[in-house]
Protein backbone atom coordinates (compact mmCIF):
# COMPACT_ATOMS: atom_id res chain seq x y z
CA UNK A 1 0.00 0.00 0.00
CA UNK A 2 1.20 3.42 -0.20
CA UNK A 3 1.29 5.87 2.46
CA UNK A 4 1.78 9.63 2.30
CA UNK A 5 4.79 11.45 3.43
CA UNK A 6 5.52 11.34 7.09
CA UNK A 7 4.90 15.70 8.43
CA UNK A 8 7.47 14.79 11.38
CA UNK A 9 7.53 18.33 13.00
CA UNK A 10 10.10 19.60 15.43
CA UNK A 11 8.27 21.28 18.39
CA UNK A 12 10.52 24.71 19.01
CA UNK A 13 9.88 26.11 22.04
CA UNK A 14 13.03 28.17 21.98
CA UNK A 15 15.44 25.52 23.54
CA UNK A 16 18.58 24.07 22.13
CA UNK A 17 19.83 22.68 18.77
CA UNK A 18 16.82 22.13 16.32
CA UNK A 19 18.74 23.08 12.78
CA UNK A 20 20.92 19.70 13.89
CA UNK A 21 18.01 17.68 14.39
CA UNK A 22 16.41 18.76 11.20
CA UNK A 23 19.76 18.52 9.52
CA UNK A 24 19.71 15.28 10.77
CA UNK A 25 16.63 13.99 9.66
CA UNK A 26 16.97 15.37 6.28
CA UNK A 27 20.38 13.08 6.13
CA UNK A 28 18.30 9.86 6.18
CA UNK A 29 15.69 11.15 3.68
CA UNK A 30 12.90 12.49 6.31
CA UNK A 31 11.72 16.10 5.69
CA UNK A 32 11.25 17.48 8.74
CA UNK A 33 10.03 21.33 10.20
CA UNK A 34 10.69 22.80 12.79
CA UNK A 35 7.75 24.91 14.34
CA UNK A 36 6.35 26.82 17.28
CA UNK A 37 2.80 26.63 16.00
CA UNK A 38 -0.32 25.02 17.99
CA UNK A 39 -1.92 24.49 14.53
CA UNK A 40 1.14 23.02 12.69
CA UNK A 41 1.85 20.83 15.48
CA UNK A 42 -1.44 19.31 15.79
CA UNK A 43 -1.01 18.13 12.39
CA UNK A 44 2.11 16.85 12.32
CA UNK A 45 2.37 12.59 11.64
CA UNK A 46 5.60 12.21 13.48
CA UNK A 47 6.49 14.83 16.61
CA UNK A 48 10.41 15.26 17.78
CA UNK A 49 11.17 17.21 20.84
CA UNK A 50 14.81 18.19 21.17
CA UNK A 51 16.11 20.21 23.53
CA UNK A 52 19.25 21.48 25.31
CA UNK A 53 18.20 23.34 28.84
CA UNK A 54 16.58 23.60 31.87
CA UNK A 55 13.27 21.81 32.50
CA UNK A 56 11.05 24.38 34.37
CA UNK A 57 11.87 27.14 31.85
CA UNK A 58 11.32 24.25 28.94
CA UNK A 59 7.81 23.82 30.67
CA UNK A 60 7.29 27.38 30.86
CA UNK A 61 8.24 28.01 27.04
CA UNK A 62 5.85 25.43 26.11
CA UNK A 63 2.50 26.12 27.91
CA UNK A 64 3.49 29.72 27.01
CA UNK A 65 3.38 29.15 23.10
CA UNK A 66 0.01 26.79 23.46
CA UNK A 67 2.04 23.73 22.23
CA UNK A 68 1.37 21.44 25.33
CA UNK A 69 -2.25 20.84 24.29
CA UNK A 70 -1.11 19.55 20.51
CA UNK A 71 1.46 17.22 22.00
CA UNK A 72 -0.45 15.32 24.66
CA UNK A 73 -3.43 15.42 21.92
CA UNK A 74 -1.14 13.68 19.27
CA UNK A 75 0.61 11.16 21.50
CA UNK A 76 -2.71 10.35 22.47
CA UNK A 77 -3.72 10.29 18.96
CA UNK A 78 -1.07 7.39 18.75
CA UNK A 79 1.17 9.78 16.62
CA UNK A 80 5.08 8.56 17.11
CA UNK A 81 6.76 11.14 19.37
CA UNK A 82 10.22 11.56 20.13
CA UNK A 83 11.79 13.32 22.93
CA UNK A 84 15.90 13.70 22.88
CA UNK A 85 17.78 14.80 25.96
CA UNK A 86 15.77 17.40 27.11
CA UNK A 87 12.93 16.48 25.58
CA UNK A 88 12.98 13.40 26.91
CA UNK A 89 12.65 14.56 30.26
CA UNK A 90 9.83 16.65 29.73
CA UNK A 91 8.04 13.43 28.86
CA UNK A 92 7.58 12.37 32.36
CA UNK A 93 5.21 13.51 35.30
CA UNK A 94 7.97 16.07 37.07
CA UNK A 95 11.43 17.00 37.74
CA UNK A 96 13.57 17.84 40.60
CA UNK A 97 15.35 20.09 38.37
CA UNK A 98 15.72 23.67 39.54
CA UNK A 99 13.41 23.88 42.52
CA UNK A 100 11.17 21.07 40.49
CA UNK A 101 8.55 21.61 37.76
CA UNK A 102 5.53 19.28 36.31
CA UNK A 103 6.14 17.43 33.18
CA UNK A 104 3.53 16.61 29.76
CA UNK A 105 2.98 13.51 31.79
CA UNK A 106 2.97 11.08 28.43
CA UNK A 107 5.15 8.75 30.31
CA UNK A 108 5.08 7.80 34.30
CA UNK A 109 7.74 8.32 36.30
CA UNK A 110 10.08 11.44 37.48
CA UNK A 111 13.39 13.22 36.72
CA UNK A 112 15.97 13.37 39.31
CA UNK A 113 20.15 14.76 39.05
CA UNK A 114 21.94 11.63 38.45
CA UNK A 115 23.80 9.73 41.21
CA UNK A 116 27.42 9.79 40.40
CA UNK A 117 29.17 10.90 43.33
CA UNK A 118 32.70 11.73 42.56
CA UNK A 119 32.16 11.81 38.75
CA UNK A 120 31.87 15.01 37.06
CA UNK A 121 28.69 16.13 36.19
CA UNK A 122 26.92 17.22 33.47
CA UNK A 123 27.65 13.79 31.99
CA UNK A 124 29.39 15.03 28.71
CA UNK A 125 30.86 12.38 26.37
CA UNK A 126 30.32 8.96 24.31
CA UNK A 127 28.80 6.28 26.50
CA UNK A 128 27.64 2.50 25.20
CA UNK A 129 24.52 1.53 25.35
CA UNK A 130 22.81 -1.51 26.99
CA UNK A 131 20.13 -2.71 25.21
CA UNK A 132 17.51 -3.85 27.90
CA UNK A 133 14.83 -5.24 25.40
CA UNK A 134 13.80 -5.24 21.51
CA UNK A 135 12.05 -2.00 20.12
CA UNK A 136 11.66 -1.03 16.87
CA UNK A 137 13.71 2.35 17.63
CA UNK A 138 16.79 0.44 18.71
CA UNK A 139 16.63 -2.25 15.30
CA UNK A 140 19.88 -2.62 13.80
CA UNK A 141 22.13 -1.01 16.33
CA UNK A 142 24.22 -3.18 18.35
CA UNK A 143 24.66 -3.73 22.02
CA UNK A 144 27.39 -2.09 23.55
CA UNK A 145 27.16 0.57 20.68
CA UNK A 146 28.20 4.03 22.14
CA UNK A 147 26.04 7.07 21.90
CA UNK A 148 26.37 10.93 22.68
CA UNK A 149 25.01 12.65 26.15
CA UNK A 150 25.34 15.74 27.66
CA UNK A 151 23.30 15.32 30.74
CA UNK A 152 23.46 16.34 34.84
CA UNK A 153 19.51 14.61 35.39
CA UNK A 154 17.96 11.26 34.47
CA UNK A 155 14.40 9.71 34.11
CA UNK A 156 13.43 7.82 36.72
CA UNK A 157 10.77 5.27 34.53
CA UNK A 158 9.19 2.25 35.29
CA UNK A 159 11.46 -0.35 34.29
CA UNK A 160 8.90 -1.78 31.67
CA UNK A 161 9.10 1.18 29.57
CA UNK A 162 13.18 1.30 29.79
CA UNK A 163 14.63 0.38 26.43
CA UNK A 164 18.13 0.48 26.83
CA UNK A 165 20.91 2.20 29.77
CA UNK A 166 24.14 3.99 30.20
CA UNK A 167 26.07 3.76 32.46
CA UNK A 168 27.58 7.14 34.82
CA UNK A 169 28.16 6.46 38.36
CA UNK A 170 24.55 4.70 38.22
CA UNK A 171 23.11 2.89 35.27
CA UNK A 172 19.75 4.90 34.17
CA UNK A 173 17.22 5.07 31.35
CA UNK A 174 19.14 5.86 27.98
CA UNK A 175 16.32 5.10 25.99
CA UNK A 176 12.43 4.62 27.23
CA UNK A 177 9.36 3.79 24.67
CA UNK A 178 5.73 3.30 25.72
CA UNK A 179 3.67 1.97 22.50
CA UNK A 180 3.92 5.00 20.38
CA UNK A 181 6.04 7.56 23.30
CA UNK A 182 10.23 7.73 22.88
CA UNK A 183 13.27 9.17 24.32
CA UNK A 184 16.28 9.27 24.39
CA UNK A 185 18.87 10.84 26.93
CA UNK A 186 21.30 11.03 24.49
CA UNK A 187 21.99 13.27 21.45
CA UNK A 188 20.89 10.90 17.86
CA UNK A 189 22.03 13.55 16.22
CA UNK A 190 25.48 13.42 17.58
CA UNK A 191 25.84 10.46 17.82
CA UNK A 192 27.04 9.30 14.12
CA UNK A 193 26.25 6.78 12.02
CA UNK A 194 24.37 5.14 15.13
CA UNK A 195 22.51 7.83 15.93
CA UNK A 196 21.30 8.74 12.24
CA UNK A 197 20.40 4.75 12.25
CA UNK A 198 17.93 5.48 15.11
CA UNK A 199 16.48 8.65 13.74
CA UNK A 200 15.41 6.64 10.60
CA UNK A 201 14.44 3.84 12.46
CA UNK A 202 12.08 6.71 14.08
CA UNK A 203 10.80 8.30 10.94
CA UNK A 204 9.68 4.32 9.86
CA UNK A 205 7.43 4.54 12.39
CA UNK A 206 5.68 7.33 10.99
CA UNK A 207 5.43 5.81 7.59
CA UNK A 208 4.73 2.37 8.65
CA UNK A 209 0.63 1.37 8.41
CA UNK A 210 -1.15 0.99 11.26
CA UNK A 211 -0.95 -2.17 12.92
CA UNK A 212 -4.33 -4.21 11.47
CA UNK B 1 33.96 7.29 33.11
CA UNK B 2 32.88 8.67 29.44
CA UNK B 3 34.69 7.26 27.07
CA UNK B 4 38.14 8.80 25.85
CA UNK B 5 38.03 10.80 23.13
CA UNK B 6 40.15 11.33 19.28
CA UNK B 7 39.35 15.00 18.21
CA UNK B 8 40.88 16.12 14.78
CA UNK B 9 41.79 19.67 14.83
CA UNK B 10 40.73 21.55 12.01
CA UNK B 11 42.44 24.89 11.13
CA UNK B 12 40.76 27.50 9.36
CA UNK B 13 41.73 30.36 7.37
CA UNK B 14 39.50 32.06 5.30
CA UNK B 15 37.06 29.02 4.70
CA UNK B 16 40.10 26.51 4.02
CA UNK B 17 41.82 24.47 6.17
CA UNK B 18 45.31 25.04 7.33
CA UNK B 19 47.87 23.48 9.69
CA UNK B 20 50.89 25.49 10.62
CA UNK B 21 54.44 24.40 11.86
CA UNK B 22 54.56 26.29 15.35
CA UNK B 23 51.58 28.29 13.54
CA UNK B 24 54.00 29.55 10.34
CA UNK B 25 54.28 28.06 7.00
CA UNK B 26 50.68 26.71 6.34
CA UNK B 27 49.50 24.66 4.11
CA UNK B 28 45.92 24.15 2.36
CA UNK B 29 44.54 20.36 3.33
CA UNK B 30 41.22 21.05 1.97
CA UNK B 31 37.56 22.02 2.05
CA UNK B 32 37.00 21.83 6.10
CA UNK B 33 33.29 19.91 5.75
CA UNK B 34 34.57 17.60 3.36
CA UNK B 35 37.58 16.42 5.69
CA UNK B 36 34.84 16.76 8.80
CA UNK B 37 32.66 14.20 6.89
CA UNK B 38 35.70 11.98 6.67
CA UNK B 39 36.57 12.28 10.12
CA UNK B 40 32.94 11.62 11.33
CA UNK B 41 32.41 8.52 8.78
CA UNK B 42 36.27 7.10 10.16
CA UNK B 43 35.06 7.23 14.15
CA UNK B 44 36.10 10.81 15.19
CA UNK B 45 34.38 11.63 18.05
CA UNK B 46 34.42 15.39 18.39
CA UNK B 47 35.74 17.87 15.85
CA UNK B 48 37.01 21.49 16.49
CA UNK B 49 37.52 24.18 14.08
CA UNK B 50 39.85 27.03 15.07
CA UNK B 51 39.67 29.92 12.72
CA UNK B 52 43.28 31.22 13.17
CA UNK B 53 42.68 34.26 11.29
CA UNK B 54 39.45 34.93 12.90
CA UNK B 55 39.86 38.32 14.61
CA UNK B 56 40.83 40.11 11.10
CA UNK B 57 38.36 38.37 8.85
CA UNK B 58 34.42 38.54 7.93
CA UNK B 59 32.78 36.74 11.03
CA UNK B 60 30.22 35.70 8.24
CA UNK B 61 32.70 32.86 6.87
CA UNK B 62 32.96 31.58 10.42
CA UNK B 63 29.12 31.08 10.75
CA UNK B 64 28.78 29.80 7.31
CA UNK B 65 31.17 26.53 8.21
CA UNK B 66 29.33 26.17 11.57
CA UNK B 67 26.19 26.17 9.37
CA UNK B 68 27.77 23.53 6.36
CA UNK B 69 29.17 21.48 9.10
CA UNK B 70 26.07 21.18 10.82
CA UNK B 71 24.50 20.14 7.25
CA UNK B 72 27.01 17.35 6.62
CA UNK B 73 28.74 15.85 10.19
CA UNK B 74 26.98 14.23 13.02
CA UNK B 75 29.41 14.38 15.88
CA UNK B 76 29.73 17.33 18.46
CA UNK B 77 32.17 20.25 17.15
CA UNK B 78 33.42 23.25 18.97
CA UNK B 79 34.39 26.32 16.87
CA UNK B 80 36.87 28.86 18.23
CA UNK B 81 38.82 31.79 17.13
CA UNK B 82 37.14 35.78 17.30
CA UNK B 83 34.47 34.31 19.34
CA UNK B 84 34.44 37.47 21.42
CA UNK B 85 30.99 37.74 22.75
CA UNK B 86 27.68 36.17 24.11
CA UNK B 87 26.79 37.39 20.22
CA UNK B 88 29.04 36.13 18.66
CA UNK B 89 29.03 32.62 20.62
CA UNK B 90 24.97 32.58 19.83
CA UNK B 91 25.03 33.06 16.36
CA UNK B 92 28.08 29.95 15.58
CA UNK B 93 25.92 27.71 18.11
CA UNK B 94 22.35 28.67 16.24
CA UNK B 95 24.09 27.32 13.09
CA UNK B 96 24.47 24.11 14.61
CA UNK B 97 27.92 24.30 16.85
CA UNK B 98 27.77 22.62 19.55
CA UNK B 99 30.72 24.62 21.91
CA UNK B 100 32.61 27.79 21.31
CA UNK B 101 36.28 27.99 21.65
CA UNK B 102 37.48 31.09 23.24
CA UNK B 103 41.29 31.66 23.98
CA UNK B 104 42.51 35.58 24.03
CA UNK B 105 38.67 37.06 24.62
CA UNK B 106 38.67 35.37 27.51
CA UNK B 107 42.01 36.71 29.17
CA UNK B 108 40.99 40.19 27.86
CA UNK B 109 38.16 39.89 29.79
CA UNK B 110 37.88 36.51 32.11
CA UNK B 111 33.81 37.37 32.85
CA UNK B 112 33.15 36.23 29.52
CA UNK B 113 33.42 32.63 30.67
CA UNK B 114 30.97 33.00 33.20
CA UNK B 115 28.48 35.32 30.57
CA UNK B 116 28.43 31.82 28.12
CA UNK B 117 28.01 29.71 30.97
CA UNK B 118 25.44 31.52 31.66
CA UNK B 119 23.17 31.53 29.00
CA UNK B 120 24.49 28.60 27.34
CA UNK B 121 25.50 26.39 30.04
CA UNK B 122 29.36 25.25 30.65
CA UNK B 123 28.99 22.38 28.51
CA UNK B 124 29.26 24.80 25.21
CA UNK B 125 32.38 26.71 26.81
CA UNK B 126 35.89 25.50 25.91
CA UNK B 127 38.60 27.54 27.18
CA UNK B 128 41.68 27.45 25.00
CA UNK B 129 45.15 27.97 26.04
CA UNK B 130 48.47 28.26 24.66
CA UNK B 131 50.91 27.59 27.09
CA UNK B 132 54.66 27.58 26.59
CA UNK B 133 57.40 26.13 29.58
CA UNK B 134 59.30 29.41 30.98
CA UNK B 135 63.15 29.29 30.49
CA UNK B 136 65.06 28.36 33.41
CA UNK B 137 61.97 28.06 35.65
CA UNK B 138 63.72 27.70 39.34
CA UNK B 139 61.15 25.62 41.35
CA UNK B 140 59.94 23.46 39.09
CA UNK B 141 57.91 23.39 35.90
CA UNK B 142 56.09 26.84 35.21
CA UNK B 143 54.36 27.69 31.81
CA UNK B 144 53.53 30.97 30.08
CA UNK B 145 50.07 31.64 28.80
CA UNK B 146 50.46 33.06 24.90
CA UNK B 147 48.07 34.55 22.51
CA UNK B 148 47.86 35.43 18.71
CA UNK B 149 49.18 32.46 17.72
CA UNK B 150 51.84 31.85 19.93
CA UNK B 151 53.70 35.74 19.20
CA UNK B 152 52.41 37.28 22.44
CA UNK B 153 53.04 37.04 26.07
CA UNK B 154 50.10 37.44 28.31
CA UNK B 155 51.87 39.38 31.50
CA UNK B 156 50.58 38.19 34.70
CA UNK B 157 49.42 34.58 33.79
CA UNK B 158 50.63 30.86 34.38
CA UNK B 159 48.90 28.51 32.32
CA UNK B 160 47.95 26.28 35.20
CA UNK B 161 46.28 28.58 37.17
CA UNK B 162 44.67 30.35 34.09
CA UNK B 163 43.34 26.83 33.98
CA UNK B 164 41.46 27.06 37.54
CA UNK B 165 40.10 30.12 37.28
CA UNK B 166 38.56 29.33 34.10
CA UNK B 167 36.95 26.35 35.53
CA UNK B 168 36.23 28.37 38.21
CA UNK B 169 34.37 31.02 36.32
CA UNK B 170 32.22 28.16 34.49
CA UNK B 171 34.32 26.69 31.30
CA UNK B 172 33.22 23.13 30.69
CA UNK B 173 36.44 21.78 29.28
CA UNK B 174 40.20 22.88 28.57
CA UNK B 175 41.93 22.83 25.81
CA UNK B 176 45.60 22.94 26.22
CA UNK B 177 48.14 23.61 23.72
CA UNK B 178 51.60 22.78 24.19
CA UNK B 179 53.33 25.90 21.99
CA UNK B 180 56.64 24.54 22.50
CA UNK B 181 55.44 21.11 20.86
CA UNK B 182 53.07 22.38 18.54
CA UNK B 183 53.98 21.14 15.41
CA UNK B 184 57.36 19.34 16.53
CA UNK B 185 55.84 15.80 16.41
CA UNK B 186 57.97 15.15 19.06
CA UNK B 187 54.42 14.03 21.06
CA UNK B 188 52.43 16.37 23.85
CA UNK B 189 53.92 18.07 26.48
CA UNK B 190 52.83 15.25 29.27
CA UNK B 191 54.41 17.71 32.38
CA UNK B 192 52.04 20.20 31.35
CA UNK B 193 49.04 17.78 30.81
CA UNK B 194 49.67 16.24 34.05
CA UNK B 195 49.88 20.03 35.86
CA UNK B 196 46.66 21.01 34.36
CA UNK B 197 44.42 17.43 34.41
CA UNK B 198 45.74 17.09 37.68
CA UNK B 199 44.76 21.02 39.22
CA UNK B 200 41.33 21.48 37.57
CA UNK B 201 38.04 19.20 37.58
CA UNK B 202 37.03 19.51 34.04
CA UNK B 203 38.23 17.54 31.35
CA UNK B 204 41.26 18.51 29.48
CA UNK B 205 42.04 18.05 25.86
CA UNK B 206 45.49 17.77 24.86
CA UNK B 207 47.32 19.84 22.16
CA UNK B 208 50.32 20.37 20.18
CA UNK B 209 53.37 17.92 19.35
CA UNK B 210 51.50 14.57 18.06
CA UNK B 211 53.84 12.89 15.15
CA UNK B 212 52.76 9.33 15.92
CA UNK B 213 50.40 7.19 17.38
CA UNK B 214 51.40 6.36 20.09
CA UNK B 215 51.65 10.26 20.99
CA UNK B 216 47.82 9.88 21.53
CA UNK B 217 47.96 7.22 23.90
CA UNK B 218 50.54 8.74 25.79
CA UNK B 219 48.46 12.02 26.83
CA UNK B 220 45.61 10.36 28.23
CA UNK B 221 47.54 7.49 30.12
CA UNK B 222 50.84 9.82 31.04
CA UNK B 223 48.99 13.20 30.60
CA UNK B 224 45.98 12.44 31.96
CA UNK B 225 43.72 13.91 29.34
CA UNK B 226 40.26 13.06 28.84
CA UNK B 227 40.33 13.62 24.94
CA UNK B 228 43.69 14.05 22.56
CA UNK B 229 43.51 16.44 19.66
CA UNK B 230 45.42 16.21 16.69
CA UNK B 231 45.90 18.00 13.38
CA UNK B 232 48.45 17.40 10.55
CA UNK B 233 48.80 13.37 11.19
CA UNK B 234 45.13 13.17 9.65
CA UNK B 235 45.54 16.13 7.31
CA UNK B 236 47.66 14.82 5.12
CA UNK B 237 46.96 10.93 5.20
CA UNK B 238 49.65 9.87 6.63
CA UNK B 239 46.90 8.19 9.50
CA UNK B 240 43.54 7.44 9.20
CA UNK B 241 41.31 7.66 12.36
CA UNK B 242 41.00 5.00 12.37
CA UNK B 243 44.24 3.48 12.91
CA UNK B 244 44.06 5.89 15.76
CA UNK B 245 41.18 4.75 17.51
CA UNK B 246 42.97 1.33 16.76
CA UNK B 247 46.23 2.32 18.75
CA UNK B 248 44.65 3.76 21.61
CA UNK B 249 42.40 0.50 21.98
CA UNK B 250 45.83 -1.61 21.87
CA UNK B 251 47.20 0.78 25.03
CA UNK B 252 43.93 -0.05 26.81
CA UNK B 253 41.74 2.92 26.69
CA UNK B 254 38.16 2.51 26.24
CA UNK B 255 37.39 4.38 23.12
CA UNK B 256 34.44 4.39 20.93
Amino acid sequence: MSVSPPELKIADYGMGNLRSVAKAFEHVGVAATVSSDPGELAGASALVLPGVGAFPEAMREIERRGIGEPIRERAAAGVPVLGICLGMQLLFESSAEHGGAEGLSLLPGTVAPLAAPGLKLPHIGWAHLGIERESELTAGIADGEPFYFVHSLAARPLDTDVIATADYGERFAAVVGRENVFGTQFHPEKSSAAGLRMLANFAALATAPAAA
Amino acid sequence: MPLKRLIPCLDVDDGRVVKGTNFVDIRDAGDPVELAARYDAEGADELVFLDITASHEDRDTIVQLARRTADEVFIPFTIGGGIRSVADAQAVLDAGADKVGINSAALARPELIGELAAVFGSQCVVVAIDARRVPGAGSGPAWDVYVAGGRNRVEGREAVAWAVEAAERGAGEILLTSMDRDGTEDGYDLELTRAVAGAVPIPVIASGGVGTLDHLAEGIVDGGADAVLAASIFHYGRYSIAEAKRAMREAGIDVR
